[in-house]
């Protein structure tokens, strides 16, 4: 499959592509090739897995998605409405996928890598149970897990009326 | 870097699913074919086609189904500094140009590229001509160093070197002398270290990016061995990101050369320090102890609390072959640690000095409030002050810092002010406006004529073969009158 062959030659090019160069690999090259190996439009392989998305302003999606895909992937791939996310497409050089996981899932995470840590500390919002979309993948036990954004400050304008009436 | 170009082919497509079907709730039917129907909704008009432009349109399209979004750019191509100011060698921070292309394609938006507002159209016409104008046109002029010898050959801004490295048509004369082995940038911010980057990275990894030709040429001629990032405070103060300080640490042939004796009391301060920061100058303190091996000729390091206060001309008198520093000391402690002369002074060797310490906006109409202290246009949450039915995104608005994500954010709080002045009345759109044909029409009499998307599209694509044929993603056109030449064919 094309995309098949796209990522896995995107994967030996990683955010720093230099010859010679050698480090771990980012998360990313484990994880997609994982995915394109799922066939997620058939929906025959895998298992559903439910996630709920909380975004911006508060508002609930619940969808199944399937195990083996990023949260990038879920959210771009069932249309999830959240203002901006993933402007770099799943390549480590932005920090808009940024997602806020319950304590008991962020604990189950696999390690992060310097350099998902090194784009997450720019994130807006960030918490102790923060996480960045493209680097998370979906696992069975996951299911039921909520992950929501920062939530967007409510009612400026109220707030400039109280700080001009001073 | 085809690989690289069918992969963002591929994730440009997933992209377009995802924004496609955010954005376009408008029933075709009832909207009517763009530009010819009076479309009685909001018209809003955007001054510059860069990120923060691109993210007001956006979220304006997405909020306001009857919304319809013109966006106004001076150069014949969009994008902004995600074309002229993004490293070639960060081809992945380029891909929100996948993004842009579905806003600039989207039924209730058009691009109008070649129209450089304050001249060939005033702000008090386009405010005529639509409900709200949102000013997102950046920060074209850079802060000066104020110190004698500034104007001297061998003396450039950062922003007109990446410019020059990176197409922009204003740069493309900038023929700096690249034949000196020592090469001083002041400031150390991401845009610094950039510069370094380029400057010392190997040319097997920049012959495959979308860097100029020219400039590709020119940088495998260089003489340049040694760069300095120079900075008036200390280590805890540095203004880079981890990923570029990670980046020059990991760069092929090259080592660190930095003072031990900067970094006194550093460790010690670790502990107290916030994650980011912490990791940060961890990094740094592994550089100073990795010192590398000697026999490596390319190097570079930071050197901290150092000012410039003279630029050194050489015996003519017409070029720079030194920099003078004064060594300072740091006063106050927190967030408002200050730099403070000690009086003594250190010169410095080189001949290609790069001042990297900010670009600057520039006031583009005189009926818009600007602040020139600040040098951004006054405003509160984005709206302009005093200035009814006028906004303002990007760095014009809260002034030149920030990564994409950043001026994203402050895009979208701009255009929810917008919707709230639009539903709170406080903007009336019930009255009705004429939009682009209007401002079209004021242009045709001035004999501006307008590039519009699908011509930035024949530009593209003419790039794309031209870079095909250098092993490159694109070669990018230098002249606007090429520009225009090929979009207007």
């Amino acid at each position: 499959m094309a995309f098949r062959k796209c990522v896995l030659l995107r994967s030996s090019l990683a955010p720093m592509c230099y010859p010679g160069f050698m480090r771990t690999q980012p998360r990313f090259l484990h994880t997609v090739p994982r995915l394109s190996s799922q066939s997620q439009e058939n929906g025959s392989s895998g298992s559903k897995v439910l996630v709920h998305f909380v975004n911006q302003s508060g508002v609930k999606s619940s969808v199944f998605v399937t195990e083996g895909e990023t949260l990038l992937d879920v959210v771009i791939k069932k249309n999830i409405d959240i203002s901006g996310f993933g402007a770099c497409e799943g390549t480590l050089a932005c920090s808009t996928c940024h997602l806020i996981f319950e304590e008991s899932v962020y604990d189950k995470l696999e390690p992060m890598l310097d350099e998902e840590v090194d784009m997450l500390d720019l994130a807006y919002g960030l918490t102790k149970t923060s996480r960045l979309g493209c680097q998370v993948t979906v696992e069975r036990w996951m299911d039921g897990m909520t992950v929501h954004v920062p939530q967007e400050i409510k009612d400026q304008r109220g707030k400039q009326e109280a700080v001009s009436s001073k | 870097m085809k690989m690289m170009t069918m992969v963002n082919l591929v994730r440009g497509s997933v992209m377009k699913i995802h924004g496609l079907s955010r954005v376009s709730l408008c029933v075709p039917a009832v909207c009517g074919v763009r530009g010819l129907s009076s479309t009685s909704g909001p018209k809003v008009c955007i001054v510059g086609g860069g990120p923060a432009g691109f993210y007001t349109a956006q979220q304006l399209l997405k909020a306001r189904q009857e919304a319809s979004v013109d966006i106004y750019e001076k150069l014949p191509v969009p994008f902004g500094l995600v074309r002229f100011g993004v490293a070639p060698d960060h081809p992945e921070v380029k891909n929100v140009i996948n993004t842009f292309t579905q806003t600039a394609q989207h039924e209730r938006c058009s691009f109008h590229g070649n129209v450089n507002v304050g001249k060939d159209v005033t702000i008090d016409e386009l405010r005529q001509a639509y409900h709200a104008v949102v000013l997102s046109y950046g920060a074209e002029g850079n802060r000066s160093m104020g110190i004698p010898g500034e104007g001297l050959a061998g003396v450039f801004s950062a922003k007109d070197f990446v410019g020059w490295y990176n197409g922009l048509p204003s740069n493309k004369e900038l023929h700096p002398d690249l034949g000196c082995e020592t090469a001083v940038i002041l400031g150390q911010g991401n845009v610094a270290l950039d510069v370094a980057r380029i400057l010392l990275a190997p040319l097997d990894m920049l012959k495959e990016t979308d860097i100029t030709q020219n400039a590709l040429e020119a940088l495998a001629g260089s003489k340049v061995r040694r760069v300095l990032i120079v900075g008036r405070r200390g280590p805890l103060q540095i203004a880079c990101t981890i990923k570029e300080l990670r980046e020059m640490v990991n760069l092929p042939n090259t080592r660190a050369d930095m003072l031990s004796d900067d970094f006194k009391g550093i460790a010690e301060a670790l502990k107290d320090l916030p994650r980011p920061r912490k990791r940060l100058t961890e990094l740094m303190m592994k550089a100073v102890k990795e010192k590398g091996d000697d026999k490596v000729e390319k190097c570079w390091g930071f050197r901290f609390f150092r000012s410039p206060v003279e630029v050194l001309a050489g015996a003519d008198g017409k070029r720079a072959t030194g920099i003078r520093l004064a060594l300072n000391k740091l006063e106050g402690s927190g967030e408002s640690v200050r730099a403070e002369p000690t009086g003594q002074l250190e010169d410095v060797g080189c001949g290609l000095i790069i001042s990297s310490i900010g670009y600057k906006s520039i006031p583009i109409d005189p009926a818009v409030p600007f602040d020139p202290r600040k040098a951004i246009v006054p405003n509160e949450m984005g709206r302009v002050q005093d200035t009814a039915g006028l906004y303002c995104s990007g760095w014009v608005k809260r002034g030149p810092t920030g990564v994409i994500a950043t001026t994203m954010n402050d895009s979208f709080d701009t255009a929810r002010a917008i919707i709230q002045d639009m539903e709170a009345g406080k903007l009336d759109v019930s009255v009705s406006k004429p939009g682009a044909p209007a401002i079209t029409a004021l242009l045709q009499k001035r004999d501006v004529r307008t590039v519009l998307f699908p011509q930035w599209e024949k530009i593209n694509a003419e790039e794309e073969k031209r870079g095909k044929s250098l092993g490159k993603p694109r070669e990018k056109l230098l002249d606007v009158d090429k520009m225009l030449k090929i979009a207007w064919s």
